[in-house]
């Protein structure tokens, strides 16, 4: 096992407990500080598999907005400190197993997918990876229009949003 | 170097626990929280398949940033419902906003 | 001349030969060098933010007309060692009904946040952490676990007073954050790439030429991002006392203090490396000793650390309100317009021979400048006109 094999495990494990610590913890704030954890466990993967530019941004949307957002959130949706009564629905029991089905499945359909790389493929030679994702993100060619339309859908969510939670007076 | 399978097997584990959370969950926004893990299970998949099959296109990662904006998107609208329906029923637990089921 | 275009590497291998000759392994060596860089950088930092203490109080001393501390060594300069002494024999109070674990994390995340900058900030061509190609975006990433750090320090302290600064100072740094990403795209534009080194090396004619506004939008929501006054809602002292460091006592306020100090530091620096040349200055020799380069990167984050300090201590305190429409209605509008004109000219431009192409950049600066200030005057004439004529209608 190489130091990037254990590397990686231990950032797997760290970022399955505070997941599950997210779906299973009492109070929401702490929920929310879990969320950031396994959030950057992700940004760690991901500048793992040389995306560095999505790492970055994986920090800077997730915890410096989204985080923060669903802590405002939680502050203004409680009416006195501490949850009262329990964080998990009466059949949460049915939903483990649910979760767990799902998981099995998934994990059933990974062991018999035949031929997955071992190794990562070589990085093209001679370009800049984030070079090609700006051009990849604003040519006609790839994906200017799905960059647009994301773009409309934030302008959209934006305003949806503000006139969803204005106080009329 | 490590196999593509372990991201696959890591992605599909953090899935399926966003999957327990919508479920188990009492509280509206901590379901939007387990949402939030679900998604970002997909988007480790999508980097690990550009990096692993496909590096010289970048379909991966731009699918990845649409993710991720879809992601602030739903957020920002979720929490905005999630407050205007405290703001109405006091109340964000889901079990509880049952009026439809009148 | 190696060790003077060099220092860090000469150094560097030097050690790692060392180690190598006592028997260590290559692998391990490296790392070991790397790990005693990153420990005598960051030493140097606090080092030097201790002497920031000195710096920051003198400075407002005479801004205020006083002497300021005067009493330790000669000029005070010794009073920062006193002041940390105290700070450490201070009792470590955590306040009941405290959540420990977040109390006690918040302060050296917040430390942390402005630590982590330092790893992509070049001193000088060869002195710096990593070259990384997102720096920029970096910049603001780490600027978001100091956000985070605002906000657990406010919930954490289980007093009002802090959660109510905490609140002011992250909705004001969330607001503040788009300008302040704007104003790091105009660099990106002009450059062709959001590497620090490679803003610099672009830097023929300082950017600061060719885009005025942008480095003023950067400097506006910088201080914003600071938390110093005329933004300094968060620790408004006639409001709500101390903001979200109120329960804090001893060294972890101290580490927020030294965390605030360094912040303004680095953001001076920034200032003078992404705007005005960095390790470059008008005589020669900037890019090819290390040691001068470094010299003008202090000595230009000082500068703007000064720039900075007067701001804050010349402004008055503004209304929370008031500071949440300047970003929105005004400073994130008019940056989105400072970017797309610098874009569109930077790249009509481009082909143009270079002193022309300058000049057309600074000239749509003033342009852009002027239009900005002749709207905003219709738009004061007119409310101040709807404002008087509701006064003459009431009497």
């Amino acid at each position: 096992m190489t130091l990037a094999q254990i590397f990686f495990l231990l950032v797997a494990l760290v970022m399955l407990f505070s997941a599950l610590k997210v779906v299973t913890v009492r109070n929401l704030i702490h929920a929310a500080l879990w969320l950031v954890v396994t959030l950057f466990g992700v940004a760690v993967l991901f500048a793992m598999l040389d995306a560095g530019f999505l790492a970055v941004v994986q920090v800077m949307v997730y915890i410096g907005a989204i985080a923060i957002l669903f802590i405002f959130a939680v502050m203004l949706t409680r009416r006195d400190a501490s949850e009262k009564g329990a964080p998990l629905n009466p059949n949460w029991p049915v939903s483990a197993i649910i979760a767990l089905v799902t998981f099995g499945g998934l994990a059933w359909l990974l062991r018999a997918w035949q031929g997955l790389p071992e190794s990562a493929a070589a990085l093209p030679a001679n370009t800049d990876t984030l070079r090609a994702l700006g051009e990849a993100l604003v040519s006609p060619q790839a994906f200017a229009l799905p960059f647009e339309v994301a773009s409309v859908l934030l302008v959209a969510a934006l305003v949806g949003a503000v006139y969803v939670a204005y106080g009329r007076k | 170097m490590i196999p593509l399978s372990w991201y696959l097997f890591l992605s599909a584990a953090l899935f399926s626990v966003g999957v327990f959370g919508v479920l188990a969950r009492r509280n509206a926004v901590a379901i939007l929280l387990a949402i939030e893990l679900m998604l970002n299970a997909v988007n480790i998949n999508l980097v690990a398949f550009w990096r692993y099959l496909t590096p010289a296109q970048m379909a991966g990662q731009v699918f990845a940033i649409i993710v991720l904006a879809v992601a602030a998107a739903e957020v920002a609208v979720g929490l905005a419902l999630v407050i205007s329906v405290y703001r109405r029923r006091q109340t964000v637990v889901a079990d509880e906003l049952d009026l439809l089921k009148w | 001349m190696s060790v003077w275009s060099d220092p860090i590497a000469f150094i560097g291998s030097w050690l790692e030969n060392l180690l190598v000759g006592w028997g260590l392994s290559q692998d391990l060596a490296q790392a070991l060098v790397a790990a005693l860089g990153v420990v005598v950088l960051i030493t140097a930092l606090m080092v030097f933010d201790i002497f920031l203490v000195w710096i920051e109080r003198k400075v407002v001393a005479r801004f205020q007309d006083r002497l300021g501390p005067n009493r330790v060594g000669p000029f005070g300069i010794f009073q920062p060692f006193a002041d940390v002494l105290k700070l450490i024999t201070k009792e470590d109070i955590t306040p009941w009904g405290a959540e420990k674990f977040l109390y006690n994390l918040a302060p050296i995340l917040s430390l942390l946040s402005v630590l982590l900058l330092w790893a992509v900030v070049p001193l000088a061509p060869t002195i710096l952490g990593v070259d990384l190609n997102v720096a920029l975006v970096y910049l603001v990433a780490a600027g978001a676990l100091g956000t985070l750090s605002v906000i657990m320090a406010g919930w954490a302290s289980n007093n009002k007073y802090a959660l109510l600064g905490a609140f002011r100072q992250v909705a004001a740094m969330i607001a503040y954050e788009i300008p302040m990403v704007v104003a790091l795209l105009i660099p990106t534009v002009l450059a062709g790439t959001m590497g620090m080194k490679g803003v610099v090396e672009a830097q023929r004619v300082w950017f600061v030429v060719l885009s005025p506004l942008g480095m003023l939008v950067f400097l506006i929501s910088a201080v914003a991002e600071l938390g110093r006054s005329p933004f300094d809602l968060n620790e408004a002292e006639s409001e709500i006392v101390a903001g979200f460091h109120i329960e804090y006592s001893g060294m972890k306020f101290g580490l927020f203090y030294a965390g605030e100090l360094l912040h303004a530091f680095t953001f001076g620096a920034l200032i003078g490396i992404l705007f005005f040349g960095g390790w470059n200055w008008p005589l020669p020799f900037g890019d090819r000793y290390a040691l001068i380069g470094l010299v003008n990167v202090v000595v230009k984050g000082m500068f703007f650390y000064w720039v900075i300090m007067w701001i804050r201590y010349t402004m008055m305190r503004i209304r929370i309100d008031h500071m949440l429409y300047f970003s929105w209605k005004f400073l994130t509008p008019f940056s989105l317009a400072v970017l797309m004109v610098t874009a569109l000219v930077h790249n009509l431009m481009r082909q143009a021979p270079y002193p022309l192409y300058v000049l057309s950049l600074f000239l749509a600066n003033v342009l852009i400048a002027w239009v900005t200030i002749e709207i905003l005057r219709r738009y004061s004439h007119q409310e101040r006109m709807r404002l008087e004529g509701a006064a003459v209608q009431r009497n």
